[in-house]
């Protein structure tokens, strides 16, 4: 008993609850965002389609998420009779968990400072951030995978494989310009990847142009991002690995694509362009706090401009065709994720001698 | 053939170039023209609350005409029914009784005259092959409705108003047609 309350009060109750609040506020804010982002696909497809898009539900029509979600809410719920139940119910939560977990180690902003407390505004800082994100990003593939399989039907089953290899095939590319990248940063923590580049006043995008395409097209695949939909293409699978999914488990599915986007966003600019490092502005010479919010702001710029990226993409290109899509991953970004990786490699020691 | 438009493009079998090959400035390409058309004018109309300024020759909803005591016009002789491609029009005929020389302008005329929507192609035909000038059809559109049998429109129904017991009626019917702005609704 002695025992249990001494090591209760050495406890850190105040971190606990400090980085409690924290978790509540960036799933939430992740969550709004995803919301936020269905409107916004559909403002940005009717702009480029020369129509004006959903402006009813409340001024300029931002109620609409709202309606959307309380009509996915109020839908019935089916459950096909010859399919694996549990595995069934299990698919889009954990296709919504895997996205909803790699904000963990995003750093969005520098620190706030209360008093002497000072709140990271990042939820763990492991030193192997990256590695936990592809790890975590990997595992969104159970989801699709469990679903499309649970469904017991055969064209969410060939959604499913063809995403789970799209994944696995885009993932190796990804990876590798990864490395590139790390060989210079010399890191795997994203918060110290984000202060490198404040440090040097140059963002990692310089540095890394090629590997940062190469990281693109792989976080488009990785998404399940048009041209690259192929596990949802419509037109040959009826509706992908979500066919049989209806009311608000339809709804995770579409919610946790919304909030991978958000998050390949955020990776994105941590890893390449900055982070919440504002150009041409020296934050040290500003409070603190300050520093945070200008720096959290900047970030979400960041984000806005890719998800805006990922947006224009989609209502730019059509889908590749299987074969297209394998031979883009294998046979043209794979050999060229090697090539900057060897390159990059070569020039870092050459540097260093 | 001959080219109209001087538009077309031969389809290009060619394999595709390096730099096609490359896909990215292919699609650079295209997301330029998209990111221009998010600024172009939109195309839509805010429905209810804007209206399409109709063509002057719009073939819409059928009206039954009067003349300018009231009078109806039709004499029921059956010619729209017959010039009628779909077959949307029936009406029966009635002799005039006296003391209703106020009511209809010729001798005969039709008791009942019905027009199927759901048919009615609104070819114009009927308004056409009409002696009398007596069915138009107007500027409006056949609302919708939930029951087949509201379809079928009476002669109640396609009336225009009397000129001479509803003149209020009928100078708003008349007044809305030609000159009034469809698109913020004012005149
Ligand atoms: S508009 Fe054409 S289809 Fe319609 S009632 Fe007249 S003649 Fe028949
Ligand atoms: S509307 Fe004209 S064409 Fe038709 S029955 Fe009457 S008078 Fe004849």
């Amino acid at each position: 008993m002695i025992n249990l309350s001494a090591v209760l009060l050495a406890f850190d109750w105040g971190f606990l609850l400090q980085k409690l609040i924290l978790i509540i506020i960036i799933v939430s804010v992740s969550l709004v965002v995803a919301m936020y982002e269905t409107y916004l696909e559909r403002k940005v497809a009717a702009w480029m389609q020369d129509r004006i898009g959903p402006n009813r539900a409340g001024p300029f029509g931002i109620l609409q998420p709202i309606a959307d979600g309380g009509k996915l809410f109020f839908k019935e719920e089916i459950i096909p009779n010859t399919s694996n139940k549990t595995l069934f119910v299990l698919g889009p939560g954990l296709a919504m968990l895997a996205a909803l977990m790699t904000c963990a180690v995003i750093p969005w902003s520098s620190h706030l400072q209360f008093g002497d407390t000072t709140v990271q505004l990042q939820i763990a800082d492991v030193n192997i951030g990256i590695l936990y994100i592809f790890g975590v990003v990997s595992l969104g593939v159970y989801g699709i995978m469990i679903g499309g399989w649970a469904s017991n039907n055969k064209f969410s089953l060939m959604a499913a494989l063809r995403g789970a290899s799209q994944a696995i095939s885009y993932e190796l590319a990804m990876g590798i310009s990864l490395i590139a990248l790390l060989f210079i940063t010399g890191s795997l923590s994203m918060r110290t990847i984000v202060e490198e580049q404040m440090k040097n006043g140059i963002w990692n995008v310089v540095y890394q142009p090629l590997g940062f395409l190469i990281f693109l097209v792989c976080a488009f695949a990785e998404c399940n991002r048009t041209p690259f939909d192929l596990p949802e293409a419509e037109s040959e699978l009826n509706m992908g690995y979500h066919q049989e999914y209806s009311s608000m488990k339809l709804g995770f599915y579409l919610f946790a694509e919304y909030i991978n986007m958000f998050i390949s966003s955020a990776v994105m600019a941590t890893l390449f362009f900055g982070g919440y490092d504002v150009p041409f502005l020296d934050e040290s010479t500003l409070a603190p706090n300050v520093a945070a919010i200008i720096g959290l702001i900047a970030f979400m710029i960041k984000i806005g401009f890719f998800i805006f990226l990922f947006m224009w993409v989609r209502w730019t290109i059509p889908r590749f065709r299987y074969d297209q899509l394998m031979n883009l991953g294998w046979k043209k970004l794979l050999p060229l994720a090697l090539v900057n990786m060897l390159v990059t490699a070569a020039v870092m020691l050459w540097l260093h001698k | 053939m001959q080219s109209l438009t001087n538009r077309n493009k031969p389809v290009d079998r060619a394999p595709m170039n390096f730099w096609e090959r490359l896909y990215l400035p292919e699609i650079f390409k295209g997301m330029i023209i998209t990111l221009r058309h998010l600024f172009k004018r939109k195309a839509t109309i805010q429905y209810p609350e804007q209206k399409r300024e109709f063509s002057r020759v719009w073939r819409g909803l059928h009206v039954l005409n009067r003349d300018e005591e009231g009078r109806e016009r039709c004499t029921a002789c059956g010619l729209c029914a017959l010039a009628c491609p779909a077959e949307a029009i029936t009406m029966e005929a009635a002799e005039r009784e006296l003391g209703e020389e106020n009511l209809y302008r010729e001798e005969k005329y039709a008791a009942k005259y019905e027009i199927n929507m759901l048919r009615c192609i609104f070819c114009g035909l009927c308004e056409e092959a009409c002696p009398k000038d007596a069915v138009y059809l107007s500027e409006t559109v056949a609302p919708a409705d939930y029951a087949r049998k509201k379809f079928i429109y009476t002669k109640e129904d396609l009336l225009i108003p009397n000129p001479v017991t509803e003149p209020e009626a009928y100078a708003k019917a008349k007044g809305l047609e030609p000159n009034e702005n469809r698109l913020t609704g004012k005149r």
